[in-house]
């Protein structure tokens, strides 16, 4: 699953959690009822039109606003395959590695990105390609920590992977 | 080359003599805390990773404040998790509803974080802490069980900007407006990552309400983290609450910074947020006539007492304009208390405006004040997003407690010299 294909859904800059998943459905944390609510207040008829393996395209601080960890949820719940975006608020960030979203960022790709074009990411290497209009462009590369968590499959069996082998 | 107070933290936390920004490392946390939002999580990922104890129990606060009382059914199941969990652990921290209070405003007035600390929350807000000295921060659900765990959290060290407000504060300026000056200057990412130092003579004459009111708001322009160094005023306000030491720090004279941001506050009028983005920010006499159906006063950025006199000054011998609610939500028990007693409660009262028990509750859209579509609200509350307090063609501007009193008088966005 390293190689991820799918279609592009482009949001703007600063796409903060209350768009991601509104408060108002934060009385759960079930992952299948926070995706029928992903991404609502930005496109209402988003989760009609997204298909499994798909990538949210965003501007710069994607994912700032509140801590709530439903955001990254409601994104994968939804089927979402990676988000390419110019950059990340911090929590977002931490949150996507710490739940095993992959997410990319690169300001060229992100905004040369139109809603509907056909994306190729290879997430072993960063490389993003835009197949509907033949650019290929180099993600930033995941600092070697984070690359560690996503190798444990996230923050807890990295955290439990330590614990139980005695380490600091 | 010094150190910064955020570096100094956590060097101490790391075991470390210094720490540089950019660096990775791993800290011990003094304090650490969620809510009914985003606690069910963090306890659903302690179980399942077959956790048995909390690193320690007297370090771990629960606070339901989001949904509370309880808006419905889902979320008193929430709630009851949280209350599950404390039992289950012994923990000595969770506060019930008739003893709790939104918790950046309960944990310090509780004395439960104190200068000096790493404190992590799973809540972006934590970072209110940073007023007292201590390095606190926002964390995501997952972060939050590891540290429930273990007491132990990575982190990539900040650098800093270091704000430094020099002048005399005009007239009903506040805490609140300087931050919102300051969001509206740099942008909703101008500290991306960063910390935010406040310093200034400016900073040194602000109360400790009115310093946890712009900590608070760090998060609004990005940052890891918003701190102020401790002094005398940090020190009356722990001396009496404290539950542990306290330890004192301040950067150093030949610390280093990423950028200098000098801002004369004497040129500073009481600023508003409009929609939709905190860093929308202009003087409240270039808004323009905005007609409006609410106004809240409350929330962690400014339900403290100090919030609630201010709005009581304005209040006092007048009445919300007709069409317009004013809901007052002071934000712990001990606050509402203090308030009753001092008589906010019967001008409140008397200009017809609503006092609700401590609860987010509006502020992100919960409960206690939803928006209909095309309504408008003045809330002294930390967002402006679309759909933040209801529906996702309301609109909410952001202000201080005299602003907001003066617009819920007028039915409009005004400022209090308009009374």
């Amino acid at each position: 699953m390293m190689i991820l294909r799918g279609r592009a859904w482009k949001f703007g800059a600063d796409v903060d959690t209350d768009l991601i998943i509104p408060a108002r459905y934060l009385n759960t944390s079930d992952p299948k009822e926070l995706a029928k609510h992903c991404m609502e207040d930005a496109d209402p008829a988003f989760v009609g039109k997204v298909s499994p393996g798909d990538f949210i395209v965003a501007g710069n601080n994607f994912g700032c606003g509140s801590s709530r960890e439903h955001a990254p949820i409601a994104i994968k719940a939804a089927g979402v395959s990676c988000v390419v975006a110019a950059g990340f608020a911090r929590i977002f960030y931490r949150n996507a590695f710490n739940l095993g979203l992959p997410i990319l960022e690169s300001a060229e790709a992100a905004e040369a990105a139109k809603t509907g074009d056909e994306l190729e990411v290879d997430l072993a290497t960063g490389q993003i390609t835009n197949l509907s209009q033949g650019r290929t462009y180099q993600a930033q590369p995941v600092p070697p920590f984070m690359q560690e968590l996503l190798a444990a499959g996230g923050l807890m069996p990295h955290v439990m992977k330590r614990l139980a082998g005695g380490g600091t | 080359m010094g150190m910064t107070i955020s570096e100094k933290i956590l060097a101490a936390h790391a075991g470390r003599d210094r720490v540089v920004p950019g660096e990775l490392i791993e800290v011990d946390v003094d304090f650490a805390l969620a809510n009914d939002i985003t606690a069910p999580i963090s306890i659903d990922r302690f179980r399942r990773a077959g956790a048995k104890k909390v690193f320690d129990p007297e370090r771990l606060a629960l606070v339901p404040d989001h949904f509370v009382p309880n808006k419905d059914i889902d979320s008193a199941i929430q709630c009851k998790l949280l209350r599950d969990f404390a039992e289950e652990h012994n923990l000595p921290y969770y506060f019930e509803v008739g003893r709790m209070g939104i918790e950046h405003a309960l944990l310090p007035e509780q004395g439960l974080v104190v200068p000096g600390d790493v404190v992590v929350g799973a809540d972006s807000h934590t970072c209110t802490y940073g007023a007292l000295g201590a390095f606190a921060t926002g964390v995501g659900s997952t972060d939050l069980a590891a540290v429930m765990i273990t007491g132990r959290i990575w982190f990539r060290v900040p650098s800093t900007i270091k704000f430094v407000y020099e002048g005399e504060l005009r007239p009903w300026v506040t805490g609140k407006d300087l931050i919102l000056y300051t969001i509206g200057r740099i942008g909703v990412d101008g500290a991306r990552y960063r910390a935010m130092e406040f310093t200034g003579s400016a900073i040194a004459e602000l109360s400790m309400d009115q310093r946890l009111t712009m900590a608070n708001m760090a998060i609004e322009a990005g940052a890891k983290n918003g701190i102020i160094a401790p002094d005398v005023v940090t020190r009356v306000y722990v001396d009496d609450r404290a539950r542990r030491p306290a330890r004192y720090y301040e950067s150093d004279a030949d610390a280093s910074y990423d950028q200098v941001v000098p801002i004369d506050v004497s040129t500073i009028e009481p600023q508003v947020a409009v929609p939709h983005s905190p860093a929308n920010v202009r003087p409240v006499s270039e808004v323009g006539r905005i007609p409006i159906h609410q106004v809240v006063i409350g929330s962690c950025t400014n339900g403290r007492l100090e919030d609630l006199r201010l709005a009581a000054e304005v209040l006092r011998g007048r009445r919300v304009a007709a069409g317009v609610r004013c809901l007052i939500i002071p934000a712990t028990q001990a606050i509402y208390r203090q308030a009753m007693e001092e008589g906010l409660f019967t001008t409140f009262l008397e200009a017809e405006a609503a006092i609700s028990t401590p609860t987010c509750g509006p502020c992100l859209g919960g409960h206690m004040g939803i928006l209909a579509p095309g309504e408008r609200a003045v809330a002294t509350t930390n967002r402006n997003f679309v759909g933040r307090m209801g529906h996702p063609q309301s609109e909410v501007y952001l202000s201080s407690p005299a602003v907001a009193a003066a617009s819920a008088v007028l039915g409009r966005v005004a400022s209090p010299t308009e009374l």
